[in-house]
């Protein structure tokens, strides 16, 4: 369960974020999730209404969008999405792609900030 | 009250902390010629037989030493102590993987000893430990052949993670019936291009070139 970690770290990154845009209560976390972060968002959500209790953002709501895994494709020259993280294998041409662009994605990427 | 929140964008990885302490550790590591290999596995994968067998091979020409992740004993640390290299037990509590700042704060007793190479045993587990970077220069991820040759399947994330793919207890193969094209097949589906190896720490089977290996690594690393 190390999704508990996860949460907490978030909420040190997000207060750290607020404070520098000039503060404020978060009422939304917005953040990406690729499916190789090796993150599980349904527990990453249970974490986060967990560790969120006493730190001011309790009414955040926290929001995910699910990444798809992105890769390069030596042999069509382009990106393609990749179906299954279990056979990283370009759909069009079937060669294997260790190129991944996108899916790692474990971030916060934007913050709804009320005034009062 | 009806105020609309202003949104503000924003780019910063969740782990970043984690991360920079992972980044701190690698050049720290780095400067002083040690080379880190970490390892991640299952429980009762062979993890530390695999890793006493290196350090014994290793202690005649180098400078070794080890940490090692464990939820609640030393009974690990214990076993790798015999093998006469320093060894440090880290103790995670009910915490299922190591973190950077966890390597950092167990080293901080060796910081001034001339190390060649320092090995670190994550916790026994193939799903938590993925997420977090240590610092290390390479990350070896470890299954054996009881079982079963679906662990890249079922566990991808930790091979997307890793370098180096080890099959332990090679040579309990044919009583298992393992069938290592199979496993090979799915390494190379999960994580195609991943360096594999098979070994047995009890044999001895496969060490020899696995020393070698590592050995050319470092040399690569800091370019001796």
């Amino acid at each position: 369960m190390h999704e508990l970690s996860i949460a907490l770290s978030m909420l040190d990154v997000v207060a750290e974020e607020a404070e520098r845009q000039g503060g404020g209560r978060v009422v939304a976390i917005h953040m990406k999730l690729g499916p190789l972060s090796g993150v599980v968002k349904q527990a990453l959500i249970s974490a986060y209404e967990l560790a969120r209790e006493g730190t001011g953002m309790e009414t955040a709501e926290l929001l995910v969008e699910d990444v798809p895994i992105v890769a390069f494709c030596g042999l069509c020259g382009g990106l393609k999405p990749i179906a299954s993280m279990v056979e990283l294998v370009c759909p069009d041409c079937g060669e294997p792609t260790p190129e991944i662009i996108n899916g790692r994605e474990l971030e916060v990427v934007g913050l709804e900030i009320s005034e009062s | 009250m009806n105020e609309t929140p202003r949104l503000v964008q924003v780019r910063q990885r969740v782990l970043k902390q984690n991360d920079v302490a992972a980044r701190a550790l690698r050049d720290r590591f780095h400067d002083r010629g040690t080379y880190v290999v970490s390892l991640v596995s299952s429980p009762g994968s062979g993890k530390t037989a695999f890793l006493e067998s290196t350090l014994g091979a290793l202690r005649s020409r180098y400078r070794a030493a080890a940490l090692v992740g464990d939820l609640a004993t030393d009974n690990d640390a214990k076993r790798l102590a015999r093998s006469g290299v320093p060894v440090k037990q880290i103790i995670t509590g009910t915490v299922c993987h190591l973190e950077a700042r966890m390597v950092e704060d167990a080293f901080e007793e060796w910081r001034d000893e001339p190390l060649d190479f320092l090995f670190v045993e994550n916790v026994g587990n193939l799903v938590c430990p993925a997420t977090f970077d240590l610092g290390e220069a390479l990350r070896l991820i470890l299954f054996s052949v009881t079982e079963g040759e679906d662990k890249p399947r079922k566990y991808p994330t930790i091979f997307h993670t890793s370098d180096v793919a080890v099959i332990t207890k090679i040579d309990l193969a044919a009583a298992v019936e393992f069938d290592a094209g199979a496993a090979h097949r799915d390494i190379q589906a999960v994580r195609p291009g991943m360096e594999m190896l098979s070994v047995s720490s009890k044999t001895g089977q496969g060490m020899d070139d696995w020393i070698a290996s590592l050995i050319a690594r470092r040399e690569a690393a800091f370019a001796l």
